[in-house]
């Protein structure tokens, strides 16, 4: 079946079969292997992308209910001259990251949820990324980074600062 | 995991939809948000010959007050109906049962008629309807026809509803005043609940006590007696049968079944 969809800002046209998950046509049709498949069960949330600017967990989605969708990865997050999304940046700072392989997955729920709430408590960031695991439990500095990234949105970017 | 081959309808009405389901019999399965139905097509416990799309047909999507009642679209998302101002001041109950489901990514795909046509006996959404005494409409080749929650689960994964129906809506009532508690015990974030249970003024529903979400008859008869939270919650467990496995045996279940549901009674929520 053909579909046309915006992957990152870019239309994409492409013919899949229906079977094929979301996650498989970012990281094996359009090349974009920031999304990984972690446990494929729904529950990990590596996979974690963006459609219509809403969280999903892409090894859950089939590429065809994307069909006249948009599509966001990490990959899109980052502006073409390279400059790091705010969350991005803050998970850098907050080493909000050990072995990294959740990263991607940790970053699109944060965005997502700091879409829905940019003002969150720390307990509403903690159960914000519910669905995601961090298997190297580095969960302190996730959250750190994601309430410095709502800090750096809002305008208040205290916390970002400190750590710069 | 790859799920096996199927073709793949999109309905762009629920009559286009039901003519789909005529067409393709017991071959088929809707697809919604596809949040209980792609897990299981992936470990192939279902293997569909054709998904119909259902989550584009408008009509099937929505929130509306219709007298009493609220009417819930059947694709339309936990997400949206935990955060519906209509819902929250209107069954309160139903908006943080549907919060609790999966995690923000599921309640972004997972639809509220998905999850109760899956009938997951663990599951928040079938005790929440049946603690509501609310209730599902099916459409299907012969019109559209209601049924009270209490005789749509009939089974483990099993409803009323035929190969040839859809869910379309599901009702509740409105009570924005009425008492209410909510208790999901879990070891794991976004898990199942090891036992729920869902309280509204008056009625006591139980997840995983049983093949299905189940009323606690014997609680709400001690509470139509005038027993307190306390004696009525003693009685939580009896004429349950809930299974066991690694996060609990029948004996532990029924434990949590009677301390959860003083809790729930006395309108605590967790």
């Amino acid at each position: 079946m053909e579909i046309k969809l915006t992957v990152n800002g870019t239309a994409r046209s492409d013919d899949v079969e229906p079977r094929l998950l979301l996650v498989h046509y970012l990281r094996e049709v359009c090349g974009l292997r920031a999304a990984n498949v972690g446990c494929d069960t729904t529950s990990c949330g590596a996979c974690t992308v963006l459609l219509d600017g809403e969280s999903v967990k892409s090894c859950t989605v089939l590429a065809v209910q994307a069909n006249g969708r948009s599509v966001t990865t990490a990959e899109g997050l980052v502006a073409e001259d390279g400059t790091m999304s705010a969350v991005q940046q803050a998970f850098r700072e907050n080493h909000g990251l050990q072995c990294g392989f959740c990263t991607p997955g940790m970053v699109m729920a944060a965005t997502s949820l700091l879409a829905e709430n940019p003002d969150p408590t720390e307990q509403q960031v903690r159960e914000g990324l519910e669905g995601n695991f961090c298997r190297c439990t580095g969960y302190h500095n996730i959250v750190r980074a994601v309430l410095a990234a709502a800090g750096k949105l809002s305008g208040t970017g205290a916390s970002s600062e400190a750590s710069a | 995991m790859i799920p096996a081959a199927f073709d793949y309808e999109v309905a762009d009405s629920a009559a286009h939809a039901l003519s789909l389901l005529a067409e393709h019999g017991e071959d088929a399965k809707l697809l919604a948000g596809g949040h209980s139905l792609l897990p299981m097509m992936k470990v192939r416990l279902a293997q569909p010959a054709v998904l119909i799309d259902i989550a584009r047909v408008g009509e099937l999507s929505g929130i509306r007050s219709d007298g009493g009642e609220l009417v819930i679209g059947a694709t339309t998302r936990h997400a949206d109906v935990a955060g519906s101002d209509l819902v929250r001041a209107e069954v309160p109950l139903l908006a943080y049962a549907a919060a609790q489901v999966g995690d923000p990514q599921i309640r972004h795909r997972g639809t509220i008629g998905g999850s109760l046509a899956h009938a997951d006996p663990s599951a928040d959404l079938p005790m929440t309807l049946l603690a509501l005494g609310g209730s599902v409409e099916i459409t299907g080749p012969a019109g559209v026809r209601t049924v009270a929650a209490d005789d749509f689960f009939v089974g483990p994964f099993e409803t009323a509803l035929s190969p040839d129906e859809l869910l379309s809506a599901v009702r509740v009532p409105r009570g924005g005043d009425v008492p209410w508690g909510y208790q999901k015990f879990v070891r794991r974030a976004n898990d199942w609940a090891i036992v729920g249970v869902a309280a509204y003024d008056g009625r006591v529903a139980l997840a995983s006590m049983g093949g299905t979400p189940l009323r606690a008859i014997a609680v709400e008869e001690a509470l139509r007696g005038g027993a307190s939270a306390a004696e009525a919650a003693a009685h939580a467990a009896d004429g349950t049968s809930p299974g066991y496995d690694f996060h609990a045996d029948t004996e532990y279940r029924k434990h949590l079944a009677r301390v959860l549901t003083k809790r729930a009674l006395q309108g605590e929520t967790g």
